[in-house]
């Protein structure tokens, strides 16, 4: 469980990134953190695993304050993957790389060897294990910083970023990933500006703006409320703009995803009998 | 672990008589306070010295982020009296080498802080100096800040996966210093090989000749800057030379330090710089 009350953040500049946040994660939940550009979430995430320690306030993971624990021992439940990989990439193969944390936290060299090659066939990496990560493309870095953390199995995962410099085929396997250890348990928490990412996961969606959140609530009502999107500087996912755009024709609102728009579609034809459909 | 003393070096756009001034009449005034400054060995000297850089830092109105930079320095300036002071130099010597390295580090942080990058390339220009050499300089001065960002965001990245920074043995400790230094480095040359092709298909270096669209003129205050950095360098070594500077000798026989084999007698004794 991840508890935030009362958390306000500021720089040693003195801008205040975080103005009273108040959030509570429960375990095994989904988790989007949107909103504009500079708008506090990676400030917010990055207090998860103590980075950044509260000014005013309290963050408690699983019970524990933040600042009565160091980096690297919440750092062993929460994974708290960077939005950039080239940020972390050191190592001279791929499996010493995803080996880095393991040895950190002082697993055996038999573990270290088994988690590592688990978690490099889990995210479709094991052909290049012995590679070195900068030769990789983005997207393969991407996903080796990836496995740097989720190798070392933390209880609540945090992905700033996930999405970006992937291409789509990329996006829909690390959507199903996302999903895919979020069912064996683990809470899953995205930053993201991703609204069509988002809008095909339909996870619990936190947006915030200026510091403080604004909307909380599922993808469906936060994703397809107009105020609330604008004041984040998000646009709509475009399926939820054409439902907006028909709604006098009988589609309903608060559709986000071509799926369900396509069945509320089909509903409606039917219940007007046009003839031939599949 | 922050490296929010990097801050202090990074200019800001304010205006104030200093960040009008030219560039090279403000080198010069740093010039001047870094000589006189390894001029003197004394502590009350290099104090004064320091003192003095404190109203023209107001002037400036960069106080806050002057004493950011010097607070940065502490750490440092805590090493080189140790150093000193162990190695038996006496308190008073040890104290005036760590006064000794806040006045440098005031003097380029006053330059940097209250010179923005674009004027020091025109004056780097102005010096007939090739454009292809300013430009580099003053890209490196404005790449600091963003090496810095660069930095703690690689730091965040490794601690977050189980690196400790603060524990450990020495060498461990150094060691630690790898996962850092390896993306910060491939970085940097990432970044570098992408504003060469940026710079590139932006012309960069297609005419010989630049001409800039400012000029840079010495006006009445920069002379006036310029002389009186002359006089504070002129009257420096005056006074190291010629004048018995009050010093805080006394404090060496209440503060001495016996390392193994030092001599008693060595203790306590400045030594002629």
């Amino acid at each position: 469980m991840i508890e935030v009350e009362g958390l306000v953040f500021r720089y040693p500049n003195g801008f205040e990134a975080l103005r009273g946040v108040d959030l509570r994660i429960g375990d095994g939940e989904f988790v989007a953190i949107m909103g504009e550009n500079g708008a506090g979430k990676t400030t917010l995430v990055k207090h998860f695993n103590g980075l950044l320690k509260p000014t005013l306030g309290r963050v408690l993971i699983d019970g524990v304050d933040t600042r009565d624990a160091s980096v690297a021992e919440l750092a062993r439940s929460v994974g708290l993957v960077f939005q950039n990989p080239d940020r972390q990439l050191f190592s001279e193969t791929v499996r010493e790389e995803v080996a880095f944390a393991l040895r950190n936290f002082g697993f055996s060299e038999e573990i270290v060897s088994k988690r590592v090659e688990r978690i490099l066939g889990m995210l479709d990496l094991s052909e290049y294990a012995d590679t070195s990560p900068f030769l990789l493309s983005g997207g393969e870095r991407k996903r080796v910083a990836l496995a740097s953390v989720l190798v070392w199995d933390p209880k609540h995962v945090i992905l700033d970023e996930p999405t970006i410099g992937q291409d789509y085929l990329q996006k829909e396997r690390l959507r199903d990933f996302i999903m895919q250890i979020n069912d064996q348990g683990k809470t899953v928490v995205i930053v993201t500006h991703d609204v069509e990412f988002v809008a095909e996961a339909k996870p619990r969606v936190v947006l915030m703006s200026k510091g403080e959140i604004v909307g909380d609530g599922r993808a469906e009502e936060v994703l397809s409320d107009r105020d609330l999107v604008d004041k984040a500087s998000l646009i709509r996912p475009q399926i939820s703009e054409l439902a907006d755009s028909l709604s006098d024709k009988g589609l309903p609102r608060g559709l986000i995803d071509a799926y369900s728009a396509r069945s509320a579609i089909l509903r409606l034809l039917r219940e007007r009998h046009v003839p031939e459909l599949p | 672990m922050s490296l929010s003393f990097l801050e202090g070096l990074r200019f800001a756009r304010v205006d104030s008589p200093l960040h009008r001034a030219d560039p090279r009449a403000k080198f010069a005034m740093a010039l001047s306070f870094f000589a006189s400054s390894l001029i003197f060995t004394n502590a009350l000297a290099l104090l004064a010295l320091f003192a003095l850089q404190i109203p023209i830092a107001l002037m400036g109105r960069i106080a806050r982020r002057w004493a950011r930079s010097l607070r940065g320095g502490a750490f440092l300036a805590i090493l080189i009296f140790l150093m000193n002071f162990l190695t038996g130099q006496g308190a008073s010597f040890s104290i005036a080498m760590s006064l000794r390295f806040f006045c440098l580090l005031s003097s380029f942080s006053i330059f940097f802080l209250t010179t923005s990058p674009d004027d020091l390339g025109l004056a780097l220009e102005q010096c007939k100096i090739p454009y292809a050499i300013s430009f580099t300089f003053t890209t490196a001065v404005r790449l600091v800040p963003t090496m810095a960002m660069d930095a703690q965001e690689i730091i965040d990245a490794q601690r977050s996966r189980g690196l400790e920074l603060e524990r450990g043995k020495l060498l461990r400790r150094v060691r630690n210093y790898i996962p850092i230094l390896v993306p910060l480095i491939v970085c940097a040359i990432r970044r570098s090989l992408e504003m060469a092709e940026a710079l590139e298909s932006r012309a960069f270096g297609a005419s010989e000749r630049r001409t800039s669209l400012t000029a840079l003129r010495m006006g009445a205050g920069d002379f006036a800057i310029v002389a009186l950095s002359i006089a504070l360098l002129a009257s420096s070594i005056y006074i190291s030379r010629s004048l018995q500077m009050p010093s805080l000798e006394a404090l060496d026989s209440l503060l001495s330090f016996k390392w193994g084999f030092a001599q008693p007698a060595a203790l306590g004794r400045i030594p002629k710089a």
